[in-house]
């Protein structure tokens, strides 16, 4: 018997000493593709940054920043066979020769190795129209964290030119869903917003689904059936830690943080089957209803000073987004009137627009509604789009479409010019929902 | 013995997927220490609520209601299906059903949600005005999260926008 355990405490560290070895996810990995940009991106040069061999572990900083700023659609990044010098300090730029090259700005750096196993990022931006340069900064991370120094570097540069603080170095959560109904396996995963370094948060045979953010980013809430029923869970991304917040008697879902992260509104139905939404304080379990209808009630969101939510409601005979103040004696007031179908409400982060889920000439798509005019646009152009989400700095909208049958998720800027989407490698994902600025 | 280090092996292959699921270059301030799994809970089992289960005959086989686009009421050539379960349910009052709401993929999952519950409450009420037990009866709504088929085609929506009427053992 022994030498028989022997043998299968040797497998068993064999298949533990091949865990390290994998490089590749088991689970969807994302692909950026950019789909539309501005017709006239601006021109600009990201020269490959000085290495710190081995520290950077080959992580290509300058690709990074460069595709980020290209899925932005608002740049065009110089090939790097079209670079005749290569450069790594604003002081070395020839800026007549990038300039003739129709470059408007370049961009150089070097990645230095520290003594304490840290790398540090220089970057610096010249334009190359005024020969003047624009920014100088560094930025010290650990060595596995240099895509996320890369995505700061880009956020930088994209404010520098743009005046917009850029939304590279954040997060997104999403549903990933596998296999064939109705067999299929449930995966909630945080990725970067570019699509890489994704992480499952959560395993599950059954339907997941309404991730949402805790606005300090910490912290996912999310419907679980797991227990064959619905139940509201809140998870520290970081450790994994969760609990369930809800579970109660029929509907448990569409949880929303409240802005100081202390309340999650969320829809309850009872064993009535009439849907509401209701207010949960997550440290002392009180719970109190906020809206009171015969029609379903579900969705809501909070605005961002928390005074208020929005929510979906087809008290008027078809569902239509409502607001309502949360102060003492305030009724729920319709403020969409655009079609029949109006849905899922995501405030801006400005508080000036509403993103919704609007059925426009007979197709689901995602339409921007101006919260002072009551104008809507339409923003996508699928059949079956879904779920938008804001991108912390306001520029883009994430969101679900249907292609070819799959669901895939798109990004697309503010005022429709620019777009790239993210596909999976297999099954299909949903529910994209953007995660705030990191500290 | 062989069985053991065949269940070493899968335990061992269970903790490379999971292992695997975060690459190296995760940030360690955002990697979870622990990776989550809700399948270990104990009311997660596939075959608790098995729908081989329960009675036999042409009309109590049938265990599927089907609904229209956006409605919630049960039709024509639903109600003799309904009614039959009713009659089987009031006459065996130990009899539990689970009435599983569903809609189809088109629009909003939340509010899906509701209008599977909405299917599920219609079903519930019909059986109660028909003589069964509110404590036969629990209802759960999925919405469009567990379609009966894939397809974005009106065939396979009238397919999803159901109430599955399954018997607990």
């Amino acid at each position: 018997m022994p030498h028989k355990i022997e043998r299968m405490k040797k497998l068993a560290a064999f298949l533990l000493l091949a865990t390290f070895g994998c490089a590749n996810p088991v689970f969807a990995q994302l692909k950026l593709t950019i789909t539309q940009g501005v017709t006239d991106p601006i021109p600009i040069a990201v020269v490959p940054f000085a290495r710190a061999v081995p520290a950077d572990g080959g992580v290509d900083v300058a690709a990074i920043v460069q595709r980020d700023l290209e899925s932005s659609g608002r740049f065009k990044g110089m090939a790097r066979t079209d670079m005749l010098t290569t450069p790594t300090t604003s002081a070395e730029v020839d800026i007549a020769g990038w300039k003739q090259q129709r470059n408007d700005y370049v961009v150089v750096g070097r990645l230095t190795a520290l003594a304490n196993g840290d790398v540090a990022i220089d970057a610096e931006l010249v334009n190359v129209l005024t020969g003047q340069r624009l920014l100088g900064q560094k930025w010290t991370v650990q060595p596995r964290n240099l895509r996320n120094g890369a995505h700061r570097v880009a956020d930088a540069i994209y404010e520098k030119i743009l005046g917009v603080r850029g939304a590279f170095a954040t997060r997104i959560a999403y549903v990933s869903v596998d296999g064939k109904p109705p067999a299929q396996r449930y995966q909630l995963i945080v990725a970067d917003a570019d699509g890489e370094n994704p992480r499952i948060i959560l395993n599950s045979q059954q339907p997941l689904m309404s991730p949402a953010w805790s606005a300090d980013g910490d912290w996912l809430a999310y419907v679980s059936f797991e227990r064959r029923v619905s139940a509201v869970y809140v998870q520290q991304v970081r450790t994994g830690q969760r609990r369930m917040v809800s579970a109660r008697a029929g509907i448990n879902g569409a949880p929303a943080w409240s802005p100081d992260g202390k309340k999650l509104a969320l829809t309850l139905s009872g064993s009535n089957g009439n849907l509401d939404v209701y207010l949960l304080d997550l440290t002392t379990q009180q719970l109190t209803r906020l809206t009171d209808d015969a029609g379903i009630d579900t969705e809501a969101v909070f605005t961002a000073d928390g005074s208020a939510i929005y929510f979906t409601s087809d008290r008027s005979g078809n569902p239509q987004v409502y607001r309502l103040g949360l102060g003492a004696n305030e009724r729920p007031r319709r403020v969409t009137f655009t079609g029949s179908y109006n849905a899922r409400p995501r405030i801006s982060p400005d508080g000036k627009q509403l993103a919704v889920l609007t059925l426009d000439e007979g197709a689901y798509r995602i339409g921007v509604q101006d919260i002072a005019t009551g104008t809507m646009q339409i923003l996508s152009k699928g059949r079956q789009d879904e779920s938008p989400s804001f991108a912390p700095n306001g520029a883009m909208v994430i969101l679900a479409g249907r292609e070819r049958g799959q669901g895939v998720l798109q990004t697309i800027s503010i005022d429709g010019q620019t777009s790239f989407r993210l596909n999976a490698d297999a099954g299909e994902v949903r529910e994209p929902v953007w995660g705030p600025f990191l500290p | 013995m062989k069985h053991l280090a065949t269940t070493a092996a899968l335990f061992a292959s269970l903790l490379l997927i999971a292992s695997c699921s975060s690459k190296p270059e995760t940030l360690p301030e955002q990697a979870p220490q622990q990776q989550s799994t809700a399948d270990t809970a104990p009311a997660d089992d596939a075959n608790a609520t098995t729908d081989a289960a329960g009675p036999s005959g042409e009309l109590l086989s049938k265990r599927i209601v089907y609904f229209d686009f956006d409605r919630a009421d049960i039709r024509a050539d639903s109600q003799t299906v309904v009614a039959a379960h009713a009659r089987y349910l009031a006459a065996n009052p130990t009899q539990k059903v689970r009435l599983e709401g569903h809609a189809d993929e088109r629009g909003s999952r939340e509010y899906n949600i509701g209008l599977g519950e909405r299917r599920g409450q219609a079903v519930r009420r019909a059986l109660l005005l028909q003589g069964v037990a509110e404590v036969q009866l629990s209802t759960v709504s999925y919405g469009e999260e567990r379609p009966a088929a894939a397809g974005s085609d009106e065939q396979t929506y009238a397919l999803n926008r159901r109430v599955e009427i399954i018997y607990i053992r």
